[in-house]
């Protein structure tokens, strides 16, 4: 086989491969979302069932691998008579991953809510959707912004396993550009770099914005 | 309709015990190395010379943004051209120690940090040598406030794990790769895996909650 030197043509295949690897993750956190609102407001429900469920499906993905996870929608898929498509499974996977892992957090922030503000809301009149629409989540929606940025760093990360069931983002091109020039310690030393500058300024935002936050909050 | 076949699973679940065997153990193993080393870092972060510093900072944040599976990758397939040569179960055990490490690291500052001052002087007065000190009086309180937080960053590291499987060492998840590729019953093996990862998270949990009662018997000073 003919091994090509890895250069400034191989460079910019991998960075151009992020575009992948952040449309996964927008499409994972858009759809987590929505996803773990509903989560969260299930798990904080009074009624009984919708609880269980929630609490049901947040111990299931917090407690087994992103790596099965994808597994079991990639052939789970095949079984239900889909054409195996990666970049759906990746998508189906990171979405019901998050929609977990953020009605986890999020469940957290509403819970910090004083109950007084909900007795308040429920003496003035307020019914469910206004009490939640008004009163809870505004306030809730201010603490939960430092560990959302935070979990998308992980996110962001979590889509790299898209990889393995072949998904064409930053790492599985990484891969290929391996296998074509064999210089691993460049192709990945690249790809850590790229996953670096993505998630820093994120991490870094996050660690500000708790800052800010309990600062706020002490006084 | 699709009729599920757990037979070929079930005849290969020797193969599933030892893998899953593999995992519990390169985790342990990756948790008491890796704390060891954010005990060692986050004392680093504490000292006067400014370059340790930065490096454990560094090395803290290049962990922490970078997946692990293109840590792996760098590690099992980068490091050998330095002339690190490593099996993959070595680099498993590697890449998932420097990987806790950095997680550890800020745990265990978190920790340290929620101890007064007032206790290291107490400490002092009372003459006890400055080993003493950090073992005594920051460590073991620090450990015990830190202590939820390092137990799910374990579990977290072995769910991880699952991750070496992709250069294939002998983990839960890579003897799954293998029956499921000579059974091709994908699904069933995948569903069988991963409900063993869950009974070992939920098995991990408690046991954790039971040291967590014995360990810390002793009363709160605040």
């Amino acid at each position: 086989m003919l091994i090509r030197p890895f250069g400034i043509n191989e460079f910019w295949i991998i960075v151009m491969a992020a575009q992948w690897t952040i449309a996964l993750s927008a499409i994972a956190f858009a759809g987590g979302g929505v996803g773990g609102l509903l989560i969260a407001l299930a798990r904080v429900s009074d009624a009984k069932w919708p609880r269980l469920l929630a609490t049901g499906f947040i111990r299931v993905f917090q407690g087994t691998p992103l790596l099965m996870q994808l597994f079991l929608v990639f052939f789970g898929m095949n079984i239900m008579g889909f054409a195996i498509n990666p970049w759906i499974a990746a998508a189906v996977a990171l979405t019901l991953h998050a929609s977990a892992f953020l009605g986890e957090i999020w469940r957290g922030c509403i819970e910090a809510i004083p109950p007084g503000q909900r007795e308040a809301a429920t003496a003035l009149g307020l019914r469910y959707f206004n009490r939640m629409r008004y009163i809870i989540l505004p306030q809730a929606s201010r603490i939960a912004i430092a560990p959302t940025v935070g979990f998308l760093v992980q996110l962001i990360k979590g889509t790299s396993l898209a990889a393995i069931i072949g998904f064409t983002e930053l790492t599985r091109q990484g891969q290929i550009i391996n296998n074509a020039t064999f210089s691993p310690f460049m192709v990945f030393g690249t790809v850590a770099a790229v996953y670096f500058i993505l998630c820093w300024p994120l991490s870094l935002l996050a660690r500000r914005m708790e800052v800010k936050f309990s600062r706020s909050t002490t006084r | 309709m699709y009729t599920f076949n757990f037979e070929p699973v079930l005849a290969g679940f020797d193969k599933l015990l030892l893998g899953a065997w593999v995992t519990v153990q390169l985790s342990c193993a990756a948790m008491v190395i890796g704390l060891i080393l954010s005990i060692l870092c986050a004392a680093g972060k504490t000292s006067r010379v400014a370059p340790l510093r930065w490096v454990i900072d560094a090395y803290i944040e290049i962990i922490r943004n970078t997946p692990f599976l293109v840590q792996i990758f760098f590690i099992f397939f980068g490091l050998p051209s330095l002339g690190i040569r490593l099996s993959p179960n070595s680099a498993a055990l590697v890449a998932l120690v420097v990987n806790f490490g950095a997680y550890g690291t800020e745990i265990i500052r978190a920790g340290i940090e929620s101890i007064q001052r007032g206790q290291v002087e107490a400490g002092t007065a009372l003459g006890l040598s400055k080993l003493q000190i950090f073992r005594y009086i920051i460590m073991k309180p620090a450990l015990r406030t830190v202590y939820p937080a390092l137990t799910s960053q374990f579990i977290y590291l072995m769910l991880t794990s699952s991750v070496v499987s992709a250069i294939s060492a002998d983990d839960l998840a890579a003897a799954g790769n293998d029956l499921q590729s000579a059974t091709f019953a994908s699904f069933e093996v995948y569903i069988i895996i991963t409900a063993m990862y869950l009974i070992m998270s939920i098995g991990f949990s408690a046991v954790f909650s039971m040291i967590e009662k014995a360990a810390f018997r002793y009363p709160l000073s605040r």
